[in-house]
């Protein structure tokens, strides 16, 4: 466990060593900012059947910088190493290949998860200057977060296998963006094809994050999302290692 | 400390290593010579645990590399040709990191990362950051990375390439100074190099070991091959048949430096044919300006053995 903890700490470190994790931070937090700043003063205008916290949640701003981090965040993890070639002196250490795929794995969570951090700001300055909580209930900030670690889980366990599939790093961002938008899209469907059945509208929304996401910050902790994005995060590394395994085979 | 039994390595349809069998003992400094694409980088890398061999065995430090490949790593210090780093760490991070990846103890860390700092010159670059070192420094980072977990092999691809000459003057004392305490596996392009720091040579080509011996042996096998140099003014021009005459001597050529002829002869092996070209140039009242023997180097077995048909 040692190495383990060796390696991930060179990888937490290694982000905030590029100047990249700092505009994906900056541009996160103007985005994120910027959908709290619009839903309040929308709210300012009208009056709505829903709350702060659940409007900032669900809004087209939200999910356009939350799929558009994922490559962002996950495109170096091994296409960098592959390129420069400082897989060669890491792999000839006596690391074992699952210590360095889940190092670079929960690196990249721990930043996804310093990236939300500040948004936790946003409520606690709105009921110090409105006077009044940002959501109806405590347990709605907890499924709201809960369902964005897992989807945030999920969706890098994505990026981190397009990683290690090649060493150019913007082929990476480019499958893992396809990927992740696709899936995404996938629960969009029923909205978009109104002619198809009712059960594979079900179905489909089953998979769809946007409709978790309405439940969950809601305030009504699902355990369907849970296990789905759990096991499916699972596969994908079991996948990753795999590739990363099968890297020595091929050189 | 190495032992590599049959080992082959096939890429796509090419044969990369072809049947190799060597061993390095305790404390040799064994140099791995051949041209381009030989295969010494393949040999090194399988041996480092980083890629498998197609066939074949192979142990480091009583190791299989491929069934106790962690404890074989962890006796081992490699450096990567070209010494691929991070650029975005500072020297004293990324030895710090290396060391505790290579399961130096918490506490022994900053004592063997001072170490090898000192070893290799780094104090004074300490701080900065890897990506504005030069090729010098980078390739001395890479060599205190190999030794910072005290292995007792080292296995260095191309150690000096892109140095200048003090560097590479430099690295080669400290391979030597290495050498006491350690087992070293070295390839190289730079033959002088090798005859001054290696105990023992193989010479690989295409896949395969076409030499393995001292680098004095190889040598001496050459020299009885190699010519002497007459350069003479003979006033005549059957030089070249009265030469010929004397017993032990092969073949002679003939080319002109102005007025100097210049005769190559080559002799039999182990045929001293000096003392007679001396005897017959004094009684022909010969003028001679040199009478030599061309030493043979590595160099000329290096050429010999890789490409024969030249």
């Amino acid at each position: 466990m040692r190495k383990f903890f060796i390696l991930l700490s060179r990888e937490i470190r290694s982000y905030f060593y590029s100047p990249i994790a700092y505009i994906v931070l900056v541009f996160f937090l103007l985005v994120t900012g910027f959908d709290f700043y619009f839903q309040v003063s929308f709210m300012n205008q009208r009056a709505v059947a829903y709350s702060v916290q659940e409007a900032f949640f669900n809004s087209v701003f939200f999910w356009f910088a939350f799929v558009l981090i994922f490559p962002l965040i996950t495109m170096r993890l091994f296409a960098e190493e592959f390129k420069l070639g400082t897989i060669e002196p890491l792999m000839t250490a006596p690391v074992r290949d699952w210590q360095v795929v889940l190092s670079k794995y929960f690196g990249a969570l721990f930043f996804y998860i310093v990236l939300w951090l500040p948004t936790v700001l946003y409520f606690v300055i709105f009921q110090w200057r409105a006077l009044q909580p940002a959501a109806t209930s405590q347990g709605a900030y907890l499924g709201s977060y809960l369902m964005i670690l897992l989807l945030g889980m999920f969706y890098l366990s994505i990026g981190c296998f397009a990683s290690v599939l090649t060493k150019n790093q913007i082929v990476a961002a480019i499958i893992s963006f396809a990927t992740i938008t696709l899936l995404f899209f996938l629960g969009l469907v029923s909205f978009i094809l109104l002619d198809v059945s009712s059960e594979t509208r079900q179905l489909l929304g089953y998979f769809s994050a946007i409709e978790q996401m309405g439940t969950l910050s809601r305030g009504q902790i699902d355990t369907r999302p849970m296990v789905l994005y759990l096991s499916m995060t699972i596969l994908m590394l079991t996948f990753t290692y795999q590739a990363f395994q099968s890297r020595k085979w091929k050189l | 400390m190495i032992k590599v039994e049959n080992l082959t390595k096939r890429y796509a349809g090419q044969t990369a290593i072809d049947n190799l069998n060597f061993e390095v003992g305790k404390g040799e400094i064994m140099g791995f010579l051949g041209p381009n694409g030989a295969g010494k980088s393949t040999t090194m890398r399988i041996l480092s645990s980083f890629m498998p061999p197609t066939s074949g065995r192979a142990s480091v430090a009583g190791f299989d590399i491929f069934e106790k490949s962690l404890q074989a790593r962890a006796h081992l210090g490699y450096m990567p040709e070209n010494v691929p780093l991070y650029n975005d760490m500072r020297v004293n991070e990324y030895l710090d990191y290396r060391a505790a990846l290579k399961g130096v103890q918490h506490r022994r860390i900053a004592e063997r990362v001072g170490d090898v700092k000192e070893l290799c010159g780094l104090k004074e670059v300490e701080k900065k950051l890897i990506g504005t070192l030069s090729k010098g420094y980078r390739q001395r980072v890479g060599l205190a990375d190999a030794l910072v977990h005290e292995p007792d092999l080292l296995i260095l691809d191309e150690p000096t390439s892109g140095l200048d000459p003090n560097q590479i003057r430099q690295v080669r004392d400290l391979i030597k100074n290495l050498g006491r305490q350690h087992t070293i596996l070295l390839s190289t392009h730079i033959l002088p190099e090798v005859e001054m720091t290696c105990s023992r040579v193989i010479i690989i080509n295409r896949g395969r070991i076409e030499a393995c011996d001292t680098p004095e042996n190889l040598l001496n096998q050459m020299r009885t091959a190699t010519g002497v140099i007459l350069e003479a003014k003979t006033g005549t021009d059957n030089g070249v048949e009265e030469l010929k005459k004397i017993a032990g001597v092969k073949d002679v050529s003939l080319t002109t430096e102005g007025d100097w002829q210049i005769f190559s002869l080559r002799a039999e092996a182990e045929t001293e044919i000096r003392p007679e070209i001396f005897r017959l140039a004094s009684e022909r009242r010969w003028t001679v300006r040199e009478l030599s023997q061309r030493k043979a180097t590595l160099e000329d077995v290096f050429v010999e053995i890789t490409h024969p048909e030249a």
